[in-house]
């Protein structure tokens, strides 16, 4: 334990020592949380809708100003009809086209009106498929309402049923800072190890240490634990900046968060080290580091759902860790589920952990 | 009683035969030298020595242990001073001494009288940081640390690669004085000059040892006449002194260039010979061998 301590103290005395790394572990976050949510926005903004109201009613009226109102649409409300609408989408105007039909407000008495049709341009498939999704939203509202004032007993709302939970207002921000926290645990836990471990081995000084009768378990401690507090102080930076910046604070509770956290770094750097013994080089090292980080980032849930990969797909992500961490960070961070609920997730990275700690402490070889 | 034994080791990286079939011993308190070019092996045989690398064939004892079924024993009794300096840059010349001495469970104060004939020279320098340092100082440095827990047996590789004269000069005095403590020391080196200073010297080369002896004793068996032959045109006279038959070798050595005499040779024929080649102010006289020349005959060999 002595020894352990010895090594942690000279560790962080070399991290503080660097002229770049303190600063790095400051900026690092507060770069992350403050910048990288609004560039990577998901949310479509200014999304053209060409109106086509061949019912000229106030119920048609009511729909229009609704769109304009919601603020994510550019509305041409006089487009003479559907061909003059698909001139402008193909112009690139617009992305969704809104067909009103002749008489729908009348009709929507007999509880048979001919549909709204909607349709968008897909060539840039998220921003068409969002798009047409706020379009529905908005119309449905529309709708819901005239039919709640008029007390008809038509069933309006079973054309649109779409409904949003837990992130109502499709904020894409509310989505991707968890992740972005994830990236930032994976970022500091495995490539900062790896490269100190990696640098010894450069410099030579790792050889000095090797003839020392210091064992293999206290010395790969003493590389994984100040980073598994850099992680678990810079997740905590993040979580006070998504609180202060954007509003956002964890629904569930902050011990589900850090316990979930604290498996997931242990497993990251576990997995950096066993890089590190590995590698000789620097290059080598950053290399096939960045291999493994591409993969986590993209298949893991980060970006895209798990659940909309192949099945193949699917079944190799069962082997990366960041995998059940993203599911358990966006669980109790928007829902507020709880460790329980998450149990099979928790055992999951716990499994990790153990496994890539004892790895790393075994593929440490004094001797070659 | 001896302090090292090397049986029969041998080491190959893939193809290269690094260490091929060597065997010496050192004794206690022994200042031993091992004398070599770049690619002699030195570093190997270190290496296996403080246990950083298993042998492929052989077995070698340091203090009594075995090198490879004892490796944790040897690592608390041995002292290693890489060639490379190879401390933190970023911890200060007092830091770097503390965490080592930590390791090994100790304190600087419980060996400073040990290492304070060098570490003084630094002790100055105690805040600075160890990347900062002079490359006689990093040396200092890097000695006090190999020091610092009191080992009985050090390992010295390269320790004067790139340091200038003097403090070359200065550093084999450190070492004659650590002598006196009764420490043995393996000191590798490829400055042949540096061979007078140790007790005895292994001269090895391309993984094999040629010669294991004292360095007078190696120079006392170099047995043939050896000549210190110079010209107006040294060059000329190095290629057409190696055509002629008589002459084993012929090699620039400082000024002039040393000439190792076979059977027949007289100097009064060569003087001839060289003459009618074209050699002008040829001079030529008796030389005493020294270690360089012992090694150049037998790398010959």
């Amino acid at each position: 334990m002595r020894i352990l301590a010895i090594l942690l103290e000279k560790e962080f005395r070399q991290i503080f020592r660097n002229s770049f790394m303190p600063k790095l572990i400051i900026v690092f976050p507060i770069m992350v949380m403050l910048v990288i949510p609004l560039v990577t926005t998901m949310d479509v903004r200014h999304v053209g809708v060409a109106v086509v109201d061949a019912d000229r009613s106030p119920l048609s009226q009511r729909m229009l100003s609704h769109l304009e109102a919601s603020g994510w649409f550019t509305v041409y409300g006089d487009v003479p009809g559907y061909a003059a609408a698909l001139q402008l989408l193909e112009q690139g105007e617009v992305d969704v086209i809104v067909e009103i039909p002749r008489h729908f407000e009348r009709d929507m008495v007999l509880a048979s009106p001919r549909p709204v049709s909607v349709s968008a341009n897909s060539v840039n498939a998220s921003k068409g498929a969002l798009g047409m999704q706020y379009v529905l939203q908005v119309i449905s509202r529309t709708l819901r309402d005239a039919q709640a004032e008029k007390g008809s007993g038509a069933a309006i709302s079973d054309f649109f049923a779409v409904q949003y939970r837990y992130n109502e207002i499709l904020d894409y921000r509310h989505y991707m800072i968890p992740a972005l926290m994830i990236m930032l645990l994976i970022m500091l836990c495995c490539f900062l190890p790896t490269l100190n471990i990696v640098s010894e081995k450069e410099r030579g000084t790792i050889e000095q240490m090797n003839v020392t009768p210091l064992n293999r378990m206290t010395f790969t401690l003493g590389k994984l634990i100040p980073y598994w507090i850099i992680g678990l102080f810079a997740l905590s930076v993040a979580m006070l900046l998504a609180r202060l910046v954007y509003g956002l604070s964890p629904v569930g509770s902050l011990g589900a968060i850090y316990l979930a956290a604290g498996l997931f770094v242990l497993a990251m750097s576990g997995f950096g080290v066993v890089l590190a013994n590995r590698s000789e080089t620097m290059q080598q090292a950053m290399f096939v580091m960045f291999f493994f980080v591409m993969l986590f980032v993209l298949m893991s849930g980060l970006m895209t759902p798990v659940e909309s990969m192949p099945d193949w797909a699917q079944k190799i992500t069962v082997v990366f860790p960041p995998r059940y961490f993203v599911g358990v960070m966006r669980s109790v961070y928007l829902k507020g589920t709880s460790v329980s609920e998450l149990h099979a997730d928790y055992i999951a990275l716990a499994v990790f952990a153990v496994a890539f700690n004892l790895l790393a402490a075994v593929t440490y070889k004094k001797q070659s | 009683m001896n302090s090292i034994e090397v049986r029969h080791l041998s080491k190959s990286y893939g193809k290269v035969n690094a260490l091929n079939d060597v065997s010496f011993e050192v004794e206690r308190g022994e200042l031993f030298g091992l004398i070599g070019p770049d690619g002699a092996g030195k570093t190997t045989l270190f290496r296996l020595l403080t246990t950083l690398l298993n042998p492929d064939a052989g077995t070698a004892v340091v203090e009594g242990l075995d090198i490879v079924s004892d490796y944790r024993l040897i690592r608390e009794r041995v002292g290693y001073m890489p060639g490379r300096f190879s401390l933190y840059p970023d911890l200060t010349v007092e830091e770097n001494l503390r965490f080592f001495a930590a390791l090994f469970g100790s304190r600087v104060e419980e060996s400073y009288d040990l290492i304070a004939p060098v570490y003084r020279q630094i002790e100055p320098f105690r805040h600075r940081r160890a990347g900062k340092l002079s490359g006689g100082m990093k040396q200092k440095l890097a000695l006090s640390c190999a020091l610092i827990h009191r080992p009985s047996v050090l390992f010295l590789d390269e320790p004067t690669t790139g340091v200038d004269a003097v403090s070359r000069s200065e550093f084999w005095d450190m070492l004659t004085q650590l002598k006196s403590k009764g420490i043995t020391m393996l000191v590798s080196t490829p400055y042949m000059d540096e061979a007078s200073r140790c007790d005895r010297v292994a001269l090895c080369n391309e993984g094999s040892l040629l010669d294991v002896d004292t360095p007078s004793g190696l120079v006392a068996r170099f047995g043939a006449p050896l000549f210190a032959v110079a010209a107006d045109n040294m060059y000329l006279l190095l290629q057409e002194s190696r055509r002629i038959r008589e002459v084993v070798a012929c090699y620039p050595f400082g000024e002039a260039h040393h000439l190792i005499a076979g059977a027949g040779f007289s100097p009064e024929r060569f003087a001839a010979a060289l003459r009618d080649k074209g050699v002008t102010g040829l001079s030529i006289r008796p030389a005493v061998p020294a270690i360089e020349d012992m090694f150049i005959k037998l790398m010959g060999r």
